[in-house]
């Protein structure tokens, strides 16, 4: 991006901005810098130039393949299915009419995800601050390391930990919520003391595994704060939480934005954690203490065994609509990044 | 903001009667006392009302200490400080609250994969085995991992680092904007679409079985997009200079690139190449999809169902009993301890390797 405005003549580059200088460091392009006279291409840089191009075509050529075999597959489901495959709540493509559709399973992934995300962003903001203003310094720089090693375990483990751990221990709170909060029917249990298998629970241990990446990228971005606003905040006689709020956070703003994007992106995509943790359903109930419901990525994985050739088309189908969704949280977060990343070149 | 920092200030001012710079404060260990009193109380409500579950106590504790911090604060000091206290608590009190489940999830797989992880286990498979004895090992799901992460890095990282070259040395036109961007796309792609992506595409399209190589295949596509950014950024920190220096000694552009800039990132490009294995290593989604499971010994990772770590974790957790549980716990702390080992020694070459001309 940065790098096409950088023209041969390379202007004058501000010395204390490490973002263009290291940007605009790239050198000139060679591909449309006329060769000088004398100086033959050499055979070496065409190969070399051929080749990392050809990478860059090669992964062009497999989002393009990836869409267009899902696509492909998903019509060949869709154009048989007897239902209307957005809003049906039935998942039998084996059947005679074939009869699915994606009304639970889009239920159940959002809801889990705005669950995950209710519960995440929060905790995720305090626990970055915790680790960029507030922690004592010896423990800040092993506690970010730390979270850099959470956000690497691997989603089955959290799913082990989720099912036979973290259910047992949910027990007492989601009776505790049905006792109080069920007159919201949200959080009414038709058979309290059940296994909390529900798509609250799911929720929960969502919002676990996406705390380290909202909380890395946040506390990246609560370190780049500028200095001089703090301290001129702090001199003014500004408690903490007041630097805090009128200084940090509003600079960070669009960073826990981006973040939080981010992390809704992975809960929406998560598969084996939820698989492990959720009895899924195919009735619909606004319960969501009670076992039930499923995810796109779960019902792909619990399904899969046991579905023949057309079972997998409808899969892929569901798998679709899936990719679709995430490109679109993705894409959000990535043009709020790229427009954070102007203003703050200015005054980083 | 600092106008409105300088509008708040004199009412902030008037906040205060005493008029003198010295006002009353709470002492230094009083939020240890309101934690250490919170938490007491918490657990004695527990205990008094019979709530089972410890997250209730623990939740009881929280509120409770973020109640007093508030009311203490405003009595002693003012309405300023109690807020600013309350902030202080609440951060607190989300780093703990992070901080319980990602503890307890590391200490229940340590403590329970550590009974049955030994030679024995690592250097068996499950095969002849019924699922219900006990016994058995890992061995075959390890040889299938590192083989379907080392072909997936053999493909991945080798385009990966072209592209990041292509994209730092080359870039700027159209081309190199779509490929950013579509690199930016395929890093938020879920790990079962890229499952199900060689699904439609090697095994519905090409007619081709489960194998450990179709898995490889959809590990790749995954791991791709990561080498490509962290690459990206290290050739980013090579300095200019170093470039044009070797260029105007009438070095070839492509030689260069090999024997400076390369060697000049090598250890942050490393680094990012490892923990882009770590990542792979621990997707079970595609793996499921794509190499099936096997419960034998297949070393041969282009033909046949092969096992995975993750898909054995995965499949003792279904079996239920006793016995596959343990084993599944075994083989999550085996899969653990293998992604954060290379984690390890990433951020080791990273630290060994540092390019010593730019510090952050």
């Amino acid at each position: 991006m940065e790098n096409s405005r950088t023209s041969a003549a390379s202007p004058p580059r501000p010395p204390d901005d490490p973002a263009t200088a290291l940007s605009s460091s790239a050198p000139a392009p060679a591909a449309d810098s006329a060769p000088v006279k004398g100086a033959a291409v050499r055979p070496g840089d065409k190969v070399f130039l051929g080749l990392s191009r050809g990478s860059g075509i090669a992964l062009l050529v497999i989002m393009a393949a990836i869409a267009a075999f899902l696509s492909y597959r998903a019509s060949i489901a869709i154009s048989k299915d007897s239902v209307n495959f957005l809003t049906a709540f039935d998942w039998n493509p084996q059947a005679d009419p074939p009869v699915f559709g994606i009304g639970i399973l889009a239920f159940g992934t959002v809801v889990s995800s705005l669950i995950a995300m209710a519960i995440a962003v929060p905790v995720a903001v305090g626990i970055a601050l915790f680790i960029s203003h507030y922690a004592p310094r010896k423990l800040a720089a092993p506690l970010g390391y730390v979270i850099d090693l959470l956000a690497a375990v691997p989603s089955i483990i959290y799913g082990l930990w989720g099912a036979l751990f973290l259910v047992p221990y949910l027990d007492g709170l989601t009776r505790w919520m049905d006792q109080f909060l069920g007159w919201t029917l949200l959080f009414d249990m038709s058979n309290p003391g059940s296994p909390a298998r529900s798509i609250f629970t799911v929720g929960i241990l969502l919002a676990i595994m996406i705390l380290p990446i909202i909380t890395n990228v946040s506390r990246e971005v609560f370190l780049q704060s500028p200095r001089m606003y703090e301290e001129a905040a702090l001199a003014l006689g500004a408690t903490r939480w007041e630097v805090i709020r009128m200084s940090v956070l509003p600079f960070g703003r669009s960073g826990i934005i981006s973040a939080s994007m981010l992390g809704l992106g992975r809960a929406l995509g998560e598969t084996m954690a939820v698989a492990t943790v959720l009895s899924p359903g195919f009735v619909f109930t606004w319960h969501l203490l009670d076992p039930g419901s499923g995810t796109f990525a779960q019902n792909i994985a619990a399904k899969f065994n046991e579905a023949n050739d057309f079972g997998r088309d409808a899969l892929i189908a569901s798998g679709l609509v899936l990719f679709v969704i995430t490109l679109l949280v993705n894409g959000a977060a990535r043009y709020i990044i790229a427009r954070r990343k102007e203003y703050s070149g200015a005054n980083a | 903001m600092s106008d409105k920092l300088l509008l708040d200030k004199p009412d902030v001012a008037g906040a205060q009667p005493s008029g003198t710079l010295a006002h009353r404060r709470l002492p230094r260990w009083s939020p240890i006392v309101i934690a250490l009193l919170a938490a007491g109380l918490g657990i004695g409500i527990g205990n008094a009302a019979g709530l089972q579950s410890r997250i209730q106590w623990g939740l009881i504790a929280a509120l409770l200490f973020v109640v007093t911090t508030y009311v203490v604060t405003s009595v002693v000091e003012d309405r300023r400080q109690a807020k600013d206290r309350v902030a202080t608590s609440v951060v607190w009190v989300c780093f703990i609250v992070a901080v319980v489940p990602l503890v307890s999830l590391a200490w229940t797989t340590i403590s329970r994969g550590v009974k049955l992880l030994d030679g024995y286990f690592l250097s068996h498979s499950m095969g002849g085995m019924t699922n219900l004895e006990e016994g058995g090992g890992v061995y075959h799901a390890l040889l299938g991992t590192l083989e379907q992460v080392g072909i997936a890095t053999l493909i991945a990282a080798p385009i990966g680092l072209l592209t990041a070259i292509y994209l730092v040395e080359y870039g700027g036109g159209k081309l190199a904007q779509a490929v950013t961007f579509f690199v930016d796309v395929m890093t938020g792609i879920p790990s079962i679409v890229a499952g199900l992506f060689i699904l439609a595409f090697w095994n519905l399209g090409l007619g081709f079985g489960p194998s450990g190589f179709a898995g490889s295949m959809a590990l790749a596509i995954l791991m791709m997009p990561v080498v490509v950014r962290s690459t990206e950024e290290m050739l980013k920190l090579v300095p200019n200079e170093l470039r044009e220096a070797s260029l105007a000694l009438g070095v070839p552009k492509w030689r260069t690139i090999l024997k400076v800039v390369l060697p000049t990132s090598i250890g942050g490009i490393a680094t990012g190449v490892m923990l882009a294995v770590a990542r792979i290593t621990g997707e079970t989604a595609p793996v499921m999809l794509l190499v099936f499971g096997n419960s034998l010994i297949n070393p041969n990772p282009f033909s046949g169902a092969q096992e995975s770590l993750p898909l054995y974790v995965w499949n003792q957790y279904k079996l239920g009993n006793a016995a596959s549980i343990d084993r599944a716990w075994a083989g999550a702390l085996t899969l653990i301890a293998f992604v954060m080992l290379l984690n390890l020694l990433a951020r080791g070459i990273a630290r060994w390797k540092a390019p010593k001309a730019v510090s952050r």
